[in-house]
């Protein structure tokens, strides 16, 4: 494995930027120039890149779609939210239509947010494309053609020009995909949800989105910590605060920046990625909370080697 | 071995909390405070955890503490925390846990408070 690329990490619901919120940024990036003039373009681009992540970027939302790029010939997918649309035409664009590809496509859980995405996968329309959609849900085909009916979407999912095939994988079961030793775990979540840890020779990789965690449950915080163990990535459900998720958030299925810290820190992973963001939460709120989680870490870590934390966003692509 | 110390002060059963609290002891920590929540109710002293000697508090025992909360609430009694050390309070700011337990600057100001 080679890279992971986030193509959607917004929770529950995909979320754009108003116009307001635009005007924001434009007004802080004038301020910050202050009056100067740039020679060039470069300069202008330079200049840009200097400023906050909170002006010159957004943390996106198209909801949960994260590929994970392999040694292989074949493209490995997690969740098909929103994000999905721009993966496909990513797709597209590289190789478009006269050279089929085969993509495994790993679903959380079968809620719309995961999900929604998938009608509008341009790579589906395309025959000679293959696509394989692995999950550990019983009712996984039914939930993908569900929303391919009417009067759910104009395009019924016999339109598809690709061979789709579906795998229910078995749950603890590690499973060989491309290279790729894929093991699923069972997550707590309404209707179950699943996390997938990918290992290859050298690096390991875990989605654990859409997962709550009880902090009384000791047995399951060691289980996690198990298959977190020594990832060079774990991408975690960070949608709330601890107190909200422990309070008046308590099983709605989703964890805090503050477990995921402890989690990889007990797993002794290399490195955390935020994910999952809170709807509600613009780019200033979800800056904050990735400055407090380097913070949490830093004043957690006692003897342990440092853990590398990011809040993922949209486009965000990490080297592993 | 965690230990908690009780003292009245101004009308207040002041619990001296210190050490770790993290996965491991946060058992102990429930267990150890379950007496004392019993008589956290209402027309009995305010229950206040002095942290001043607490060098760290994970998750688990962040836990222990809201269901603390809870029980004094449901019970009408009074329930709060004191004298955190600057690390143990920036762990409260970064997990909201200061939004839901009632957190004071040290020991005195909040007897003045609760010892009304």
């Amino acid at each position: 494995m080679k890279q992971v690329i986030f193509w959607g990490t917004r929770g529950s619901l995909p979320t754009a930027p108003t116009g307001q919120v635009i005007r924001e940024k434009i007004i802080a990036a004038l301020a910050a120039a202050n009056g100067r003039s740039f020679r060039n373009r470069d300069a202008l681009e330079q200049f840009v890149g200097g400023l906050p992540f909170t002006v010159n970027n957004t943390f996106g939302g198209n909801s949960s779609c994260v590929e994970i790029v392999t040694d292989g010939p074949d493209h490995l997918v997690c969740d098909m939210g929103s994000g999905a649309r721009p993966l496909g035409q990513s797709k597209i664009a590289r190789y478009g239509t006269p050279n089929p590809q085969t993509y495994h496509i790993f679903i959380s859980h079968l809620h719309w947010d995961h999900l929604m995405g998938f009608p509008f996968f341009a790579p589906m329309y395309i025959p000679g494309n293959h696509i394989v959609i692995h999950g550990c849900h019983q009712q996984l085909e039914e939930a993908v053609r569900m929303q391919m009916r009417a009067p759910c979407f104009p395009v019924d999912y016999s339109q598809a020009g690709a061979r789709i095939d579906f795998d229910l994988m078995t749950p603890d079961l590690p499973h060989e995909i491309d290279g790729v030793r894929v093991t699923p775990k069972l997550q707590l979540h309404t209707g179950d949800s699943y996390g997938y840890r990918f290992d290859s020779a050298e690096k390991s990789v875990v989605y654990s989105t859409d997962s709550e965690h009880k902090l009384d449950d000791l047995a399951s915080f060691d289980s996690f910590a198990r298959f977190f163990a020594k990832a060079d990535l774990v991408i975690f459900d960070a949608m709330y605060s601890l107190a909200e998720a422990t309070s008046v958030k308590a099983d709605w299925g989703h964890s805090s920046n503050v477990v995921g810290v402890e989690l990889c820190q007990a797993a002794a992973a290399k490195r955390l990625a935020l994910f999952h963001h809170e709807p509600a939460h613009d780019d200033a709120q979800l800056f904050r909370l990735f400055e407090e989680s380097i913070r949490f870490e830093q004043i957690t870590r006692g003897d342990r080697p440092p853990l590398d934390i990011v809040s993922a966003y949209d486009g965000l692509t990490i080297n592993l | 071995m965690m230990q908690l110390t009780t003292r009245e002060q101004s009308g207040v059963l002041v619990v001296s909390v210190s050490g770790r609290i993290d996965h491991a002891s946060s058992e102990e920590f429930t267990r150890l405070l379950e007496p004392l929540l019993i008589n956290c109710r209402q027309g009995q002293p305010a229950l206040l955890l002095d942290f001043s000697g607490v060098a760290y508090i994970s998750s688990a025992g962040l836990r222990v503490l809201m269901m603390a909360s809870r029980q004094s609430k449901a019970q009408q009694g009074s329930f709060a925390i004191a004298a955190l050390t600057p690390l143990v309070q920036e762990v409260f700011t970064i997990s909201r846990f200061n939004l839901i337990v009632p957190c004071y600057t040290s020991v005195d100001t909040a007897c003045k408070v609760l010892g009304q």
